[in-house]
């Protein structure tokens, strides 16, 4: 039972970051249509800003943890978002009228350009930082087994929340969120009646790399071990949870990724822990085959 | 992107090309600050390294390169459609005697390893690229003709290899009875994995492909009893010229491929063989792939391709049209991967990973989908070059993403994107149609 506490506690933390990654490639799905399969490299970007920001404030000597966690959040945010709007600007907005597979070709060939840009500027070896936030809550102990929830646990569950009840609001009360639901519904029209498509276009691209940057400033400060290859995995499974959600749906892209993490957690647990992949993978095949439109999506009507 | 507006009568406008430039560069300068100015020490430790330079450089290349695009584009004479006319006329031209220019190309390819400038790495770096002519002609067939993005081709190609190391292994079986069989499980692959699949629409194809591959992958990697794990399999059995072995002192009672013929042993006898074995089978690819174009069944994967809704008005089974080119494309993945396996002599999973996938995509793409012709030049260009240029080796994958975005962008049909169609209409006799179609 403490097992069983434990690896939900740590299943919902790791479902969180997938959920907050997921949430960039369900809305690029939602307002153009395209699978971002860069994302997952704009997150591992994010992860590595986000270290180097780390180390340049450990190295001038910022001793408050909380002020170096808040500065770095805002400047990584602000630099991945810069990189989310320049592949959009650079390898996706020239093709926008293009054949359907146009979008997603571009996108792996920036997926494959982003991964070996890091790699030869950061070099292909692992990088690592020691823990900054350490300690946690006790919540329960019996027979030596102590169920634990870290400090930085209840950080990454707090801010996703926090940035998921900001997101529904900025979708649904602001003017922005207006026009994305607008060029969601029909570009052609909302372009008509005065919405600026390509801008709403581009801050989609910002949100989500920002969500994206977040999520690896999290990560990093969470296992704290990066490399150049880890938004390849990372990416897949946030895009199989905004499948299992429903793509195109907000809430359903945090809740895919809570349940892609807590399957993955628990496989990992009571299963066998090399094939936790591939038990994702079979989520993403078997939704996609039986339910495409996901656990809270809206059936796609096909026009001619 | 539209520059082109900027430059009226009066001749380049400086101050437009200037400010353009100017906001590349800042945009360039957020992107490098971080990541070209600091570099993060291995492991742990948070030592840094500051590189000021690379970020100034970084930010004049941009500079100078968007501004340089621009007096190109704003100086050019207004294009008619396509970004490069003359290649478009260059490659219409080429393609009517495509037959000439193939076989052409074929024969000197035949009699290459015979010349005598061939040596050991020639002949092992023509047999490299025509490894991925055959896998580029396969994967052409899925993603050209048929319009599936298959992003998980590989997984079928290590199916073949692992199919045939097996069965050689296990129950002492030739090449040539391994091959068909191996063929033939690819292709049961294909079809197993398909069927579930085929009716999602194609971006979600390519990722459940992609699922897929990398599934394959992961298991080969954890069934080690059978697969031998990360550490795969070694000692494979070169092929047999109808029984005649490539070695130097051949078993009692065998007769080797120097004695039958009586010239001295030499190591290179057995690559030319290797060389002519996959130089068949790609010619064999082609071929079918040709054919097929001609036949019902070829038709219709190029009508679904089109498009599918009207196909299916039609009367066609679009899941059964699917399959067949999923499944005909993964028998040539698994040939290719028999063969590969018994080049090399020994196999393990990271020959088989995403990026393989991507660079057999990346040959197909390039060349232009649905191109024969196509696939040749892009294969030598990603394959050989950089096996050539070996300082540029660490640049080979960074250019290959980006060459797949530049094409997606200038030229979405491909490098060669000249294509014949496969079915053309009789010519109409004189005005028969005058007045009848607006």
């Amino acid at each position: 039972m403490e097992y069983f506490l434990q690896q939900l506690i740590n299943g919902l933390t790791l479902g969180a970051v997938y959920g907050l990654i997921a949430i960039g490639y369900t809305m690029v799905y939602g307002i153009i249509g395209m699978i971002n399969f860069a994302h997952g490299e704009i997150y591992m970007i994010g992860s590595f800003i986000a270290l180097i920001c780390f180390s340049i404030l450990g190295l001038s000597g910022v001793a408050s943890v909380p002020l170096a966690i808040l500065v770095v959040l805002l400047v990584t945010v602000l630099f991945t978002a810069a990189y989310g709007w320049a592949v959009e600007r650079l390898a996706y907005r020239p093709l926008r009228g293009s054949f359907r597979l146009a979008p997603l070709i571009s996108a792996i060939g920036m997926s494959i350009f982003l991964q070996n840009y890091v790699q030869l500027l950061q070099g292909a070896r692992v990088k690592a930082m020691a823990p900054m936030v350490t300690g946690g809550f006790v919540v329960t102990e019996r027979a030596g087994f102590q169920v634990t929830l870290s400090y930085m646990q209840i950080i990454i569950m707090a801010l996703t929340l926090i940035l998921m009840a900001g997101f529904s609001q900025l979708i649904s009360r602001t003017a922005l969120g207006r026009a994305q639901r607008a060029c969601e519904q029909d570009q052609k029209m909302a372009a008509l009646s005065g919405i600026d498509v390509d801008r709403t276009v581009s801050l989609t691209f910002l949100l989500g790399a920002g969500l994206a940057a977040v999520a690896g400033v999290m990560t990093t400060l969470h296992y704290g071990v990066i490399d150049f290859f880890i938004g390849f995995l990372v990416g897949l499974k946030a895009f199989t949870a905004a499948v299992l959600g429903g793509i195109g749906s907000l809430p359903g892209a945090m809740l895919g990724g809570i349940l892609i993490g807590l399957v993955e957690a628990f496989w990992a647990a009571y299963f066998a822990a090399e094939y936790k992949d591939v038990a994702a993978f079979s989520i993403l095949v078997l939704v996609l085959v039986f339910r495409p439109t996901g656990l809270l999506g809206q059936p796609e009507v096909e026009k001619v | 992107m539209d520059l082109g507006n900027r430059f009226g009568d009066d001749g380049i406008q400086w101050g437009a090309i200037l400010k353009d430039a100017g906001l590349a560069a800042l945009v360039a300068l957020v992107l490098a600050l971080l990541l070209f100015g600091v570099r993060l020490s291995d492991g742990g430790g948070g030592g840094l390294e500051f590189r000021p330079w690379w970020v100034v450089i970084a930010v004049a290349a941009v500079f100078a390169g968007r501004a340089a695009v621009a007096l190109w584009i704003g100086t050019r004479k207004p294009a008619s459609g396509t970004a490069l006319p003359w290649f478009d006329r260059a490659v219409a031209r080429l393609s009517e005697h495509k037959r000439l220019l193939f076989a052409a190309f074929f024969l000197a390819v035949a009699i290459l390893p015979l010349l005598p400038v061939a040596d050991r790495r020639m002949v092992d770096l023509a047999t490299l690229v025509m490894i991925y002519v055959m896998l580029g002609w396969g994967l052409n067939i899925v993603v050209g003709l048929a319009g599936l993005l298959d992003l998980g081709y590989v997984a079928f190609y290590a199916v073949g290899a692992y199919s045939y190391t097996l069965l050689a292994i296990h129950f002492d079986l030739s090449f040539w009875v391994c091959l068909p069989l191996a063929g033939a499980i690819a292709a049961l692959f294909g079809v197993l994995l398909g069927f579930p699949v085929l009716r999602l629409r194609g971006d979600y194809l390519a990722i459940v492909t992609l699922g897929f591959g990398e599934m394959t992958r992961i298991i080969i990697i954890n069934w080690s009893s059978l697969t031998g794990g990360s550490e795969g399999i070694t000692g494979i059995a070169v092929p047999t010229l109808f029984g005649l072995r490539f070695t130097p002192s051949p078993a009692a009672g065998e007769t080797a491929f120097h004695q039958f013929f009586g010239i001295p042993f030499g190591g290179i006898h057995k690559l030319i063989f290797l060389f002519y074995i996959i130089l068949i089978l790609a010619l064999l690819t082609h071929l079918f792939s040709e054919r097929m174009r001609k036949l019902p069944m070829g038709r219709a994967w190029e009508a679904l391709r089109e498009d599918e809704i009207a196909s299916r008005a039609l009367g066609l089974n679009p899941v059964l049209v699917k399959l067949s080119a999923f499944g005909l494309g993964a028998m040539f993945a698994g040939f290719a991967g028999s063969f590969f396996a018994t080049r090399q002599g020994f196999i393990n999973p990271s020959s088989f990973t995403f990026i393989e996938s991507a660079i057999i995509l990346a040959i197909v793409v390039l060349g232009g989908m649905g191109s024969q012709v196509g696939v040749i030049c892009a294969a030598i260009v990603l394959i050989l070059l950089p096996e050539l240029a070996r300082d540029f080796a660490e640049f080979r994958m960074l250019l290959f993403g980006g060459a797949m975005v530049a094409i997606m962008v200038w030229r979405p049909r491909g490098l060669l994107a000249h294509r014949v169609p496969s079915v053309r209409l009789g010519q109409a006799p004189p005005g028969a149609l005058r007045g009848g179609l607006p």
